[in-house]
């Protein structure tokens, strides 16, 4: 039996705000405040950290459910 | 390289001995000498020109400062013929330099963009200038007539977009050509092209491609036997503000930004200088040598921008001057993102108390902190922009900073303004108006 090395390409997932179609519903702060804050007008603020494993599920979640689909989660190739 | 004097440089601005009088094609050909344009595609031809514009290093002046040579290469990738986008909105108004460029030397402009065209295939050729500039839409008609008469076998064309700050940004602009709606678009990948319809766009500043105009007559040394290693060549530069004689100069990138304004003639004693725009950076004036060129100036806090340089007089109150600026950006907001549309008249907001010294104490913690958090956070770059500009303010007039908000304003915020500020524009319309002032009746201060 030959051995074989998988190929990984590195590939992270990370939460990003379309700002044009965001409302401020506010939703994605209330299920992942982990990842994202809400500024003094009620505007996420994500920031660049990577989503991790035990995240994906809730920040999926928050993607789905945001009423103007401003909220994704988006895969990055690579590190940065 | 060593920039003790300060030359006169005349290659874009170059006129010929009549001074600037409205050349037509046959005295721009006898003042700078014919171009070869293949009215077919020649990968050849085409190779060697990018090869020599990617030699002279020559970046783009609109602003991004991206390499001009690179600007090619997403658009060369595509299968289909882009079209060339000339962007002469020049929606900063402290900046005439496309004005200058399309009076002086429209011809420029277009053998530019005419020599892009070329080299990616391109058929079609649209020059931008915006609805409230008539006299360059003049000039670039009578240009565009002369060229096509000449048997230009490419589509000149003339777009006049509305004149407001943002529909200079590029993804902007493109979607008013595609859709007439003149605001920024988000863009996720900015290698992926923009398109009108489905064309790839390959859109430089009209400098940009006046400088591909004389790279393509002389080359890339002679390009750069002006200007430094890192920032090769000349700039247009709109020098204003408490000089004798504002306008645009041609300068060679590196020459210290005091020595620019010192060409214009200083009014008095300078209390720092705004470069590269209402989205730039101040500069404090004991750093005036600073090289006008994008690292140094990076490094000194500021940037190049398209090339503006306000010189404020010490008798001015940098803060008022600030607040101005913040008010004006912020009604130039595309009104499309909430920090942009919130966060910028706020900040304007607390300038302006700051200015008259009736701010609370925590005045310059929010401003900075508002700064700080609507950067970043728009489709296109407007507020990053006036978050620099602010917060650079804050940093080059500290001393001001913390007297005003001790309660302690100075003379200099009831001095006229040395800036420019257009009309105010429509409200956008995605905007939340705020509720209209009472109407004062008699008895104003």
């Amino acid at each position: 039996m030959s051995t074989r090395t998988a190929v990984r390409v590195p590939v992270h997932l990370r939460v990003r705000v379309d700002p044009v179609a965001c409302d401020a519903y506010g939703y994605c702060a209330e299920l992942l405040p982990e990842r994202v804050t809400l500024d003094e007008w009620g505007y996420p603020v994500v920031d660049g950290t990577p989503v991790g494993q035990e995240l994906v599920e809730l920040a999926t979640r928050a993607a789905a459910e945001c009423p103007r689909r401003a909220f994704h989660l988006d895969q990055v190739a690579g590190g940065r | 390289m060593t920039t003790a004097t300060l030359q006169n440089v005349e290659r874009l601005l170059h006129t010929g001995p009549g001074g600037p009088t409205d050349p037509g094609l046959a005295d721009h050909l006898d003042l700078h000498g014919p171009v070869v344009l293949p009215s077919h595609d020649d990968p050849a031809w085409a190779q060697a020109l990018r090869a020599e514009v990617a030699a002279s290093g020559l970046s783009g002046r609109g602003g991004g400062g991206f390499p001009a040579a690179a600007k090619w290469d997403s658009v060369l990738r595509s299968n289909r013929r882009p079209v060339v986008v000339v962007n002469a909105m020049e929606g900063e108004p402290a900046s005439a330099k496309d004005r200058a460029l399309l009076a002086w030397s429209p011809h420029l402009v277009l053998d530019g963009a005419e020599l892009v065209a070329a080299l990616s295939g391109a058929r079609s050729v649209v020059v931008c200038v915006a609805d409230d500039r008539d006299d360059s839409a003049r000039a670039v008609r009578r240009a565009v007539a002369e060229r096509t008469r000449a048997g230009s076998p490419r589509s000149l064309s003339i777009e006049r977009p509305p004149a407001r700050y943002v529909t200079g940004e590029e993804s902007a602009l493109v979607s008013w050509l595609e859709r007439h709606d003149a605001r920024p678009v988000l863009r996720v990948d900015k290698s992926v092209p923009l398109r009108v319809g489905r064309r790839p766009v390959l859109l430089h500043n009209a400098e940009t491609l006046a400088q591909v105009a004389l790279i393509a007559r002389h080359g890339s040394a002679w390009f750069r036997q002006l200007g430094t290693a890192d920032a090769p060549g000349s700039t247009l530069v709109t020098v204003s503000g408490g000089v004798r004689t504002p306008g645009v100069v041609e300068v060679e990138l590196g020459t210290p930004v005091d020595q620019v304004v010192g060409r214009c003639g200083p009014t008095g004693p300078i209390s720092g200088y705004l470069l590269g725009g209402y989205g730039g950076a101040w500069l404090a004036p004991e750093l005036g040598s600073t090289p006008l060129a994008p690292d140094p100036l990076a490094r000194a806090g500021a940037t190049l921008g398209v090339g503006i340089v306000i010189a404020l007089p010490a008798t001015s109150c940098g803060i008022a001057e600030a607040s101005r600026i913040a008010r004006w950006m912020a009604g130039e907001s595309a009104g499309q993102c909430g920090p942009c549309v919130f966060g910028l008249p706020a900040i304007a907001d607390d300038l302006e108390r700051l200015a008259a010294g009736r701010a609370d104490a925590g005045v310059l913690a929010r401003i900075d902190e508002r700064s700080r958090s609507v950067a970043g956070r728009g489709a296109c770059r407007h507020p990053d922009g006036v978050a620099r500009m602010v917060r650079s303010a804050l940093q080059v007039f500290a001393a001001d900073a913390a007297a005003h908000a001790a309660g302690r304003p100075c003379d200099g915020r009831h001095e006229p303004s040395v800036l420019v500020f257009p009309a105010p524009a429509p409200a956008p319309a995605l905007a939340l108006a705020p509720a209209p002032a009472p109407a004062l009746t008699g008895g104003a201060s």
